[in-house]
């Protein structure tokens, strides 16, 4: 294995003593996660009929270990953004259940105060994400206060943390939201979402809006934290060389199901699921050679008011065939750590190529 | 569209039903016994038990709103405890005066207001706009009671050319369309015209700028489309917002009238409110601001639906 | 109610929701901004000046008053302008004017300045509570401030005093619940755009409780466009308190109101018909330049300018 293609520290540098299961078990396993809202309907028209709803993420099921960073990528509107806003209970979800290191958040089990203390989230807009009426300090120090630290000891804490994320503190701790640049206001969101101590940080599009050298130079700093403070991370981007570049596993989405999941450079190689090979086909490529050979995806994904039955892609699909639109397909493992949802990777299932892919797997 | 209509009336519904119920309480929220007024101070007990009947005072609140409600829907208002007369009689009566007088105060108000307006909204940043909104700030800073005190200072007593106060010659006589009556309507109709007067006038001069400062407007200069052309354009597209302005004034006037109609003795809704509230006659008082704000509400409604149907651009689902 | 909305001024409503959408571009720049423009603006200047003057006078108008403004005589009744002792002529009861007037700036100013402060207080508490909890709380509240907004604002105040009575406290209260439902409303929009903030949201995940996220991050975003709505009911205010002194509703004479003498001196309309209209003159000054300071204000407060 050739070492220097890992740069990265992999072990925390210390252990946590909040790290109750050991590094086996994940630090979120989520199961059958889904979310409907349901379409303001007026009375009279709940009167004509039952209401529509919107199924934004429709049964999820996926883990995330200790230490790692998943990336998460679909086209806008695959449901990334309302997971996690369900991971972090800012809206309840319709139902499933998050396991988080081995205890269920909610009551009875790990209640959401002390879960939200462990888990983060760095919004896409560091605009709307601050307010504009605190100086940035006292933005940083809000979340220990809330959870009963001294004022004092809070703006400490914050001030440490500004220059932690590369802010020197004496210049622009007391300085408004409006008087930084976006990715100073990026490195502030990141410095309050640290100041908690949380283990698992969700990068919601956390670097979608900076300039192409403001985002690496935030992706660094985000790596070089989770080497530092031991932080697993939950990276959702639409942005797949981003994606590739910080992930260690990767989940695709479409249309709030899970498409395919497993490590990043394997599933960047061999996508599995045609709705991966698509999406990948769209990346443009540094390699003349390396033209796109597949069917670039065209047009938008359907209405999640009313998905398509069976496979939710089988409308989009060069593969589908009649039994597509007939059943749905199922996430499982195909080989090693590689889990796909797709009839033509189910035994089978009736499409007919199912069986060559799999023998050829 | 007809859903939209169609929830927008039923919509209203429940705001009448609580305008319905602050009318009620304001029988209630007032101090005292409301037969104080009427009853002899030696009045015997067994009197004052048998009004309290008639009126309807000894039951329960809510079996009170019940039946008030009923006998609303059926046009009884109750009986005003000053004069003896149905409060419906009486209310109907001033509101027809009322009116009248507000009717032609929207109209006069309409008509300079979106003359200035548009002249504003059209020479935009001129001294013609300048003045126009000068204007404006004017008419709705100006306390209008007083505005009507002045008016009758310079037309009744300087200038002796206009009468101060009343509905027509001679007391109460029915109303003629003639210089005789005519004459009586000008003082107050102008002076509560001046409300509405600078509100269009605001309102019309931002949509004339606001429609003129719009890409259409250019691309059809572009094209050679002439000044009228153009004005047409404009006016067509300021006028279901400048209607739905007016016919929302045309609602504050009548509820509003109460302080010119005091200054001019002008006979309608406010001058009866006026002397519901001083001989504290409540079921007048009550059945008059009901009606008032009933109007109101409806008016709403109405100025609503046709908004929605004048303007192609609200297609609300 | 859609086209409701139009009865207290749509414009000055959607300036207070301009200013929050605002604000959050410049943040504490904003408002400095907002102060400098509107030191060079004279209309803003002047119009301050003129209230600042008329609030200096209602506080020291009983050490500064050239006569007793309640001492009547039947010989001094109705002495035109420009008499001697008395500048401004006298009141059908011998009273001097001048004094009256002066003294009368107190209760004037008081009674049309002091609804619209508590209305502040209670229609912001109602409208930052409506909008922040947001659901069925905020339908249930926000419906029933559409019942009162149902009434034209010179009917409700007209008929919730005339039920309750002739007198000062009436009358406050009466106005105060006249300009609730306006302010409400206006509060309720402002805070409603604020609660769609990620960093309501970001203080949420931080585990705070309501409570603590109003105070924090709500309060301080919104009460300023508020109160920069209110301030532009103020002339309103002062045309309705007059008002209702002058149907007898309000203050009880012998005090000096502005509205209550316009009342008593009708019967000199005829006789002498320039210190009659003298009261209006002064409620005038007033309202105007309440007015047009809320107006350079919401013009300072335009983005687009």
């Amino acid at each position: 294995m050739d070492i220097s293609s890992k740069p990265r520290q992999v072990h925390p540098p210390l252990i946590d003593i909040r790290d109750r299961g050991g590094p086996a078990q994940p630090m979120l396993r989520v199961r059958k996660l889904f979310k409907h809202f349901d379409l303001k309907k007026s009375f009279i028209e709940s009167l004509a009929g039952g209401g529509q709803v919107v199924r934004a993420v429709d049964g999820v099921d996926f883990d995330v270990f200790k230490g790692e960073t998943l990336g998460v990528v679909g086209e806008s509107g695959c449901g990334k953004s309302t997971t996690a806003r369900l991971l972090m209970h800012l809206i309840e979800p319709s139902g499933g259940e998050i396991i988080f290191d081995g205890e269920t958040v909610g009551t009875p089990g790990l209640s959401l105060r002390e879960y939200r203390r462990q888990v983060q989230l760095v919004f896409q807009d560091s605009y709307s994400s601050l307010n504009p009426r605190l100086t940035i300090e006292d933005s940083v120090a809000f979340g220990p206060q809330v959870h009963g630290v001294s004022r004092r000891e809070a703006i400490g804490r914050a001030r440490d943390l500004l220059a932690r994320v590369g802010l020197e503190p004496r210049r622009f701790a007391e300085r408004y939201p409006h008087e930084l640049s976006g990715g100073q206001r990026q490195r502030v969101n990141i410095a309050r979402a640290l100041a908690l101590e949380p283990r698992l940080v969700i990068l919601d599009e956390a670097v979608s809006a900076l300039d192409k050298s403001v985002e690496a130079q935030v992706l660094n700093l985000l790596m070089d934290l989770k080497d530092a403070f031991g932080l697993t991370y939950i990276f959702i981007s639409h942005d797949l060389h981003v994606v590739r570049y910080i992930s260690d596993r990767v989940m695709v989405m479409y249309l709030g199901k899970v498409a395919e999941t497993g490590p990043a450079e394997d599933l960047f190689e061999r996508p599995l699921h045609p709705y991966t090979g698509a999406l990948l086909s769209s990346m443009p490529s540094m390699d003349p050679d390396q033209r796109t050979q597949e069917a670039p995806l065209t047009g938008d994904p359907p209405n999640p008011i009313n998905p398509p039955s069976g496979c939710r892609f089988h409308t989009r699909c060069p593969m589908a065939e009649p039994v597509c639109a007939e059943q749905t397909p199922t996430l499982a493992s195909v080989r090693g750590q590689r889990k796909v949802a797709c009839l033509i990777h189910e035994i089978g299932s009736g499409h007919s190529q199912a069986d060559a892919a799999i023998y050829a797997a | 569209m007809f859903l939209y209509l169609l929830r927008r009336v039923i919509y209203t519904l429940p705001i009448m039903l609580g305008v319905a119920f602050l009318c009620f309480l304001l029988v209630h929220i007032s101090p005292g016994d409301p037969l104080v007024s009427i009853l002899p101070p030696d009045a015997s007990i067994e009197l004052q038990r048998q009004l309290m009947t008639l009126y309807g005072f000894d039951r329960s609140y809510f079996e009170q709103f019940v039946s008030w409600i009923w006998r609303a829907l059926q046009g009884d208002l109750g009986t005003s405890i000053a004069t003896g007369r149905p409060v419906a009689d009486e209310v109907f009566r001033a509101v027809g005066n009322t009116l009248m007088l507000a009717g032609v105060a929207t109209l006069i108000g309409f008509f300079f207001g979106s003359l200035f307006g548009f002249v504003a909204g059209y020479f935009r940043d001129s001294w013609v706009d300048r003045a126009a909104s000068a204007l404006s700030v004017l008419g709705v800073s100006v306390p209008h009671y007083w505005l009507g005190m002045v008016l009758v200072i310079i037309f009744s007593s300087w200038l002796m050319i206009l009468p101060a106060t009343g509905a027509g010659p001679g007391g109460s006589g029915a109303w003629v369309w003639d210089w005789a009556h005519v004459q009586y309507l000008i003082l107050p109709a102008v002076t509560m015209s001046v409300i509405p007067m600078g509100i269009i006038a605001r309102t019309v001069r931002a949509l004339v700028a606001d429609i003129l400062a719009q890409e259409f407007v250019v691309g059809l200069k572009a094209k050679g489309m002439t000044d009228v052309g153009i004005f047409l354009h404009v006016v067509k597209n300021a006028a279901p917002t400048a209607l739905a302005v007016m016919g929302l004034q045309l609602g504050y006037l009548l509820g509003g009238s109460i302080l010119i109609e005091t200054v001019f003795s002008w006979p309608g809704t406010g001058f009866l409110l006026n002397s519901a509230i001083f001989q504290r006659d409540l079921p007048l008082l009550q059945g008059t601001i009901l009606v008032l704000a009933m109007f109101f509400v409806l008016l709403n409604l109405l100025v609503d639906v046709l908004q929605t149907t004048l303007d192609p651009r609200i297609q609300r689902s | 109610m859609s086209a409701t909305t139009l009865s207290f001024d749509a414009k000055a409503q959607k300036a207070a929701a301009d200013a929050v959408e605002a604000a959050f571009e410049r943040s504490t720049g904003f408002w400095s901004g907002v102060l400098r423009k509107l030191a060079r603006d004279p209309v803003a200047l002047v119009s301050a000046g003129v209230i600042l003057l008329l609030i200096l006078m209602a506080i020291f108008a009983p050490w500064i008053v050239p006569s007793d403004p309640y001492k009547t005589s039947m010989i001094n009744r109705l002495k035109p302008i420009g008499t001697e002792h008395f500048p401004l002529g006298t009141d059908e009861l011998g009273r001097d004017m001048l004094s009256r007037l002066m003294v009368g700036a107190r209760l004037s100013l008081f009674m049309g300045i002091t609804p619209v402060l508590i209305a502040f207080l209670i229609g912001s508490a109602i409208g930052i509570l409506a909008g922040f909890a947001g659901g069925w709380l905020n339908t249930i509240i926000m419906r029933s401030i559409d019942v009162l907004y149902a009434f034209p604002s010179v009917l409700l105040a007209i008929a919730l005093s005339g039920a309750l009575g002739a007198g000062i406290g009436n009358a406050l209260l009466s106005l105060t619940i006249v300009f609730i439902p306006p302010i409400a409303r206006v509060a309720e929009s402002v805070t409603t755009q604020v609660r769609g903030r990620d960093f309501v949201e970001a203080a949420r995940a931080s585990g705070a409780g309501g409570f603590t996220i109003v105070r924090v991050h709500v309060l301080g975003n919104v009460l300023g466009p508020i109160f920069v709505y209110a301030t532009s009911l103020i002339a309103v205010s002062m045309i309705l308190a007059s008002g209702l002194s002058f149907l007898g509703l309000g203050v009880r004479p012998p005090e000096p109101e502005w509205g209550l003498m316009l009342n008593t001196l009708r019967t000199a309309i005829y006789s002498q018909p320039w210190i009659a209209a003298l009261p209006g003159v002064m409620i005038f000054i007033t309202s105007i330049s309440f007015n047009l300071l809320s107006d350079s204000l919401r013009s300072a407060m335009d983005v687009k300018n």
